[in-house]
């Protein structure tokens, strides 16, 4: 009786072991639809976080910056693909995510549920909202998910532009005139506190945490991770004269770590929830895209069926169906 | 809602980093044809000069072993260690070989 073991504790020993599991393993339940439903949520967080930065790039300062932004939100359409990708190896369809989406089923980053009111805010958004990306994204790369891993790795290469192109908006206007540093300040004040909401919420409140670490989906925790993304912001916002809005903000020499103020959660519940500043804004705007891009769709489809039928070589047919 | 039903087939797509090295897999896209599929891998693969070269293979062509023969598949190259040079004793003196 001792040497049976079940399928869970094989695949329990075999994550622990730190082994990757390939779509065609067996996996618990569980751990299928946990992944499904955080890389899908992965996804459409890039997906939708295109928009807020959409909305600067007919009216960015200069040809650099728009060129750059243009890069940028090219590279979060590239994301969302890769994560859909690594999704769909776990036996979910691309249709049914979008449709996830759009129906208000699926959640994404509560972040991207806030407006863009001024430029400075792509500085913030680049600085502090991928700044925290990352460090959740960077502890992913291990995560026990092959598909899912291999994905953030390319991510996490491709990140690390856009929180230094953030950063650097924001040094510029720091620098700049009295008007051009208030702009990034405000900024700041807008967007430091949702953006330290982005790791979810705090350990003891956060039920599925302890599962994912187990399965070694998650590397560290919410808090863990948060603490480190503030530890390093501070020094940086120093460096450019900004302030971060948190007056319990200090240094404690005891835990290593900077102390800082309570987060109020139920401004993330609430944005989660769909009650956010631009929730509806966003799906609407999902929406729209997907029905104006259906006749694109149906066009290309289209056209390869009748290629297809053209071609005398049957290897190139399409599965149409 | 209506082209829910047929969405456009899977393709796997292999990226060549430079002449000289083989393709490598990089990941999968949708595409309705394989010239959709090279062009929209040259966009989600290779935005930063990471390639020379794209395959893209539809991901129904390709037939793949199952781990749980993966012990039995490759059991027969883990009992011949005399495929490997270190197996044998080769005095110092001969130099290298």
């Amino acid at each position: 009786m001792g040497e049976t073991h079940s399928l869970e504790d094989r695949f329990q020993a075999f994550v622990e072991a730190e082994n990757k599991v390939e779509p065609k393993h067996w996996m618990p339940d569980g751990y299928r639809k946990t992944l499904v439903r955080q890389i899908s949520q992965h996804a459409h967080s890039e997906v939708v976080g295109m928009l807020p930065e959409a909305n600067w790039i007919s009216r960015a300062p200069s040809l650099r910056a728009k060129l750059i932004l243009l890069a940028k939100v090219q590279d979060e359409a590239g994301h969302g693909l890769y994560l859909y990708s690594a999704a769909e190896t776990l036996g979910t369809s691309r249709d049914q995510m979008i449709d996830d989406l759009l129906s208000g089923k699926a959640k994404y980053s509560s972040i991207f549920n806030y407006p863009t009111l001024t430029w400075a805010d792509m500085g913030a958004i680049g600085w502090l909202v991928d700044g925290a990306a990352i460090a959740n994204q960077v502890m992913l790369c291990r995560t026990s998910y092959g598909p899912y891993s291999r994905a953030m790795v390319r991510i996490c290469k491709e990140e690390s532009f856009h929180q230094r192109q953030g950063y650097e908006i924001m040094m510029t206007l720091a620098k700049g005139t009295k008007e051009q540093k208030a702009m990034a300040q405000d900024a700041l004040n807008r967007w430091w506190w949702p953006s330290i909401m982005m790791f979810g919420p705090s350990d003891d409140n956060s039920p599925n945490s302890a599962q994912s670490m187990k399965w070694r989906i998650k590397r560290k925790s919410n808090d863990e991770l948060r603490q480190e993304f503030i530890d390093k912001t501070v020094a940086q916002a120093e460096f450019i004269g900004l302030t971060l809005p948190d007056p319990d903000l200090k240094w404690n020499a005891e835990t290593g770590h900077y102390d800082f103020g309570e987060i109020d959660w139920t401004e993330f519940f609430e944005v989660i929830a769909g009650n956010g500043p631009c929730n509806a804004e966003r799906l609407a705007a999902r929406q729209k895209a997907h029905d104006e891009g259906a006749w694109v769709r149906d066009a290309a489809t289209a056209y390869a069926v009748k290629q297809a039928a053209r071609k005398p070589n049957p290897s190139t047919q399409t599965h149409a169906a | 809602m209506s082209q829910a039903s047929h969405q456009w087939p899977l393709w796997e797509v292999f990226v060549r980093s430079k002449n000289g090295l083989a393709h490598k897999h990089s990941g999968s896209l949708h595409a309705p044809d394989a010239e959709m599929a090279l062009k929209n891998a040259r966009d989600v693969y290779t935005r930063r000069s990471e390639g020379v070269s794209i395959w893209v293979v539809p991901s129904s062509s390709i037939t793949a072993s199952s781990p749980d023969e993966k012990d039995p598949l490759f059991a027969p190259s883990d009992d011949k260690v005399y495929r490997h040079p270190t197996f044998y004793d080769i005095p110092d003196e001969v130099g290298h070989m």
